[in-house]
């Protein structure tokens, strides 16, 4: 779906790998971030760093099983995170604190992912080469 | 340092253009390098050549077209992200050039430091 710019890639990274981390912290069709961090992770398993997804805030939703788009002419591209694997983008953190404040559990959500506390959140941020934010 | 710049937001409505090409000014006269800037999400319309703001304001997308001139700054505007909100080759501001995501995550992995500029 979201391959219109996977002409240039994996050039340019001469053998280094990064950390780099995505922190998704926006609900999925309110706005367009999600979508539009999701095309950046895709791109980036193409130049093969360490990619880690985070999921924080209204950004849980993101991974919320269920959801109907068409009542709002959205296009639904929830689907395409279960197709990260494929992609071999296998590390997805959610924070307990923004799943227990919105009323959601790990049996909400559409992949698997790991829980963490937003204390080891934090440490994990600051393990990290690049972080991108939206 | 080396630096690579990400903007995330458009020019005019939100500070993080202007703050961008400070930093951006700032960084290179103290000596140090601007690998890429790169733009994102609304960010893209810093790029749109047919921005006319009022005469006694500052002229966002002609600050980048001049940084580029003058330093030699490679300004990138993502092409599925600009796509989106029209911004093309026929209204593309001098100075910038329309490419791949992937010039985005390569300049995370060369530059020191990537500064990103947005909410």
């Amino acid at each position: 779906m979201m391959d219109e710019d996977r002409t240039d890639e994996a050039e340019g990274g001469s053998g280094i790998v990064k950390k780099f981390m995505y922190v998704n912290r926006k609900a999925p069709y309110g706005t367009v971030y999600a979508l539009e961090v999701l095309e950046m992770v895709l791109i980036s398993a193409a130049f093969d760093q360490d990619v880690h997804l985070v999921f924080t805030d209204d950004g849980v939703f993101e991974l919320k099983k269920g959801m109907e788009t068409a009542g709002i002419g959205m296009k639904n591209f929830s689907n395409t995170y279960r197709a990260l694997e494929g992609y071999d983008i296998e590390k997805l953190y959610v924070d307990q604190e923004s799943l227990d404040e919105r009323g959601l559990a790990e049996a909400d959500l559409i992949v698997p992912v790991t829980v963490l506390s937003r204390a080891e959140m934090a440490k994990l941020m600051g393990e990290m080469d690049v972080i991108l934010s939206a | 340092m080396k630096f690579a710049i990400l903007v995330n937001e458009g020019p005019f409505n939100h500070q993080a253009s202007d703050s961008a090409y400070q930093f951006a000014k700032a960084a290179l006269e103290a000596g140090h390098a601007i690998f890429r800037v790169f733009f994102y999400y609304d960010g893209v319309h810093n790029a749109n050549m047919l921005a006319e703001p009022p005469t006694d304001d500052r002229n966002v997308v002609k600050n980048w077209s001049t940084l580029a001139e003058d330093h030699k700054v490679d300004l990138v505007v993502c092409v599925a992200a600009a796509l989106r909100r029209g911004i093309k080759n026929d209204n593309l501001a001098p100075g910038f050039r329309i490419s791949g995501l992937g010039q985005l995550i390569e300049a995370g992995i060369q530059a020191d430091r990537l500064v990103t500029f947005g909410d």
